[in-house]
């Protein structure tokens, strides 16, 4: 008995009660959110921007060249020594999709003149970080692109190259 | 037969208009005034203001032009909604279906964008006459706060509207607008795929701020306006200096809203319903072609509300530029009404006169300080290439960031000891500055900034393709 009402002192029924209905409502209250952010989350489309796209032949990219790919975002860089990156066009400061300059040898963008050099590395900011890269493979002498596999970086390695 | 029945049963008509009018619509004049007054005017306004508040030059109709402007975007939005499908393309083809071959279709879409930037130009300005008459101290804190989320609200719906007709223009003043939620730390990356419904802004895109723009954003922004206008009630009407309109023994004069208050009101939302029809016909809003995610126009401008944001980021990192700064500033004008409590001025336009010749300095100085530090920075500093081994967070972040704070502590600093200013006259100096520094921005961002976000000046501009 005595074991009892010292609980009882602590924690009455009704507090308890108000507690629980408390913990329940805040359960409630969360499940709802988490519904929809779930329901909001983007709706990815397939075949499109996101998917593996073939960007040519080995031998299309001479060395030391830059060829964009529209419908892949991405711009094939065949640097001088064969090997090959794939640059996602988007520009890492504000999103603007930025044009190879071919006489400056340099990516600008347009925007706010962020400019990259052949390898996507930041030449002038404001860029904080190099451009994108994508994975990108080569399969019977085809450059395949997954666009859906973005790599974010900070420097140029060697390691990002991909020879054929 | 009659004992029974001594009335013709009313007719349908008699009936609908017995419950419409219960008692009736009285025969005199006054009668039917009073019964109009009842059941709407005075919902809004009380039977009596007092006839300082009523001068034309104290709010110069501010709030009320912001409500008007608000009413004719949800009509001319409603109309809208009928010929348009939130899809790309169509949804541009849509747009040019309406500006050639709708009936009135120009002119509604016109009328709904130039009212949709006249409301960002009128709700800043109402703010701007809030804060230099002091009106928002207690007990008209609350007021300040909900003033202050429906302009931002009033940003987002311009935003997201800025979007809908998919053209070139629409497209990237977005991308450019919704990068800068990924410098958010953390959370960024995550929430604007969640924003755009995607990596880029695409088909998902639109539709989402398609729904934010018709459904969330007016809804928000219909109740906090009615939450408002109540409290301007509650909160004893408007701001007005203590010595005004005094008569001899202490009181104030006080006049009938109706029709000292309701005919000014008619007369001044006419004459701006008029001029904006008029604009409306003349200046079309402008359209582009169809938007290209391929080929970012050169310069890609945000919309113009945020040049101001966009120069900002060509000066600072990211996080600095678009989350700190623009950060501090929104934070500051929430928090103003809880440090600037001095009662006695309020209602005074620029607190004093000496608060009116500190207001002067604080705009000149930023006049001349501003465009001094643009060219600066833009022609001759170059903190991340003299520290080329810094992170770029601290070396074209922090570092400008201090050199800008400095001199304005400084400044705040000397102002304290020298002509011991205190808070209130502090408070109005540092807004003033910052606020006069920010439009500077925005008429740099706006009018000198040309192809590859070089500086120009406007009779000098390269024609942009």
């Amino acid at each position: 008995m005595t074991e009892i009402t010292t609980s009882t002192q602590n924690l009455s029924r009704r507090d308890f009660l108000k507690i629980a209905w408390a913990f329940l409502g805040g359960v409630a209250a969360l499940e709802t959110a988490g519904v929809f952010l779930a329901y909001l989350q983007p709706r990815l489309a397939e075949g499109e921007f996101g998917s593996i796209i073939t960007a040519g032949l080995v031998d299309d990219f001479p060395p030391n060249s830059v060829t964009h790919v529209p419908n892949g975002r991405f711009y094939v860089v065949r640097i001088g020594d064969g090997g090959f990156l794939a640059v996602y066009h988007r520009c890492t400061h504000l999103g603007c999709t930025v044009p190879w300059d071919s006489t400056a040898q340099k990516f600008i963008c347009p925007c706010h003149n962020s400019q990259f050099d052949q390898n996507g590395i930041v030449e002038n900011p404001p860029a904080p970080r190099p451009l994108d890269l994508f994975a990108l493979t080569i399969e019977n002498g085809e450059i395949k692109v997954d666009t859906g596999n973005i790599t974010q970086r900070q420097t140029y390695e060697t390691a990002q190259v991909v020879y054929p | 037969m009659d004992e029974l029945n001594p009335q013709p049963e009313p007719s349908i008509f008699q009936r609908m208009r017995k419950k419409l009018v219960p008692e009736g619509i009285p025969e005199d004049d006054r009668g039917r005034i009073r019964m109009v007054v009842d059941s709407f005017i005075l919902h809004i306004h009380p039977s009596k203001v007092e006839a300082s508040t009523l001068k034309w030059t104290y709010t110069w109709g501010l709030g009320g032009l912001s409500a008007l402007l608000m009413t004719i975007l949800g009509l001319t939005g409603i109309i809208l909604l009928n010929n348009y499908t939130p899809a790309a393309p169509q949804a541009y083809f849509d747009i040019l279906e309406v500006n050639s071959n709708v009936w009135f279709g120009e002119l509604i879409r016109n009328l709904h964008h130039w009212s949709a930037n006249l409301l960002i130009v009128v709700a800043m300005l109402h703010l701007i006459r809030v804060f230099v008459t002091g009106a928002y101290r207690p007990p008209r804190e609350l007021n300040w706060l909900i003033g202050v989320v429906m302009l931002l609200l009033v940003l987002g719906a311009n935003f997201t509207g800025y979007l809908l007709p998919w053209d070139q223009l629409a497209f990237w003043a977005i991308t450019v607008g919704t990068s800068i939620i990924s410098y958010i730390p953390l959370i960024g990356n995550w929430l604007s795929q969640l924003i755009l419904g995607g990596p880029e802004v695409g088909a998902n895109t639109l539709l989402n701020f398609y729904s934010m723009h018709i459904s969330f954003i007016p809804l928000a922004i219909f109740g906090l306006m009615m939450y408002h206008f109540w409290r301007v009630r509650k909160d004893g009407g408007l701001t007005r200096p203590k010595s005004a309109n005094q008569i001899e023994d202490g009181k104030v004069e006080r006049v009938t809203t109706i029709p000292n208050l309701v005919h000014k009101e008619l007369i001044f939302a006419l004459a701006w319903t008029s001029a904006l029809l008029l604009f409306s016909m003349l200046v079309p809003a402008p359209l582009e072609g169809i938007a290209n995610p391929a080929l970012s126009p050169n310069p890609a401008k945000a919309p113009w509300y945020f040049m101001g944001l966009q120069e900002l980021l060509l000066h600072f990192h990211p996080l600095v530029g678009a989350i700190v700064i623009p950060g501090i500033v929104v934070v500051g004008i929430f928090l103003l009404p809880f440090f600037d409590l001095n009662l006695t001025s309020v209602g005074i336009y620029f607190r004093s006169q000496r608060g009116r010749a500190l207001t002067l300095l604080a705009a000149g100085l930023a006049l001349i300080a501003t465009p001094i530090w643009v060219l600066l920075d833009e022609y001759i500093l170059n903190w991340a290439e003299w520290l080329p081994t810094w992170n770029t967070l601290l070396s074209n972040g922090l570092i400008p960031l201090v050199v800008i704070l400095l001199p304005l502590i400084l400044l705040d600093e000397w102002m304290t000891k020298k002509y011991k200013a205190d808070i209130e006259e502090r408070v109005l100096f540092i807004a003033t500055f910052i606020f006069t520094a920010f439009i500077v921005l925005t008429l740099i961002g706006i009018f000198f900034r040309g192809p590859g976000m070089s500086l120009y000046l406007p009779w000098n501009m390269p024609i942009s393709h």
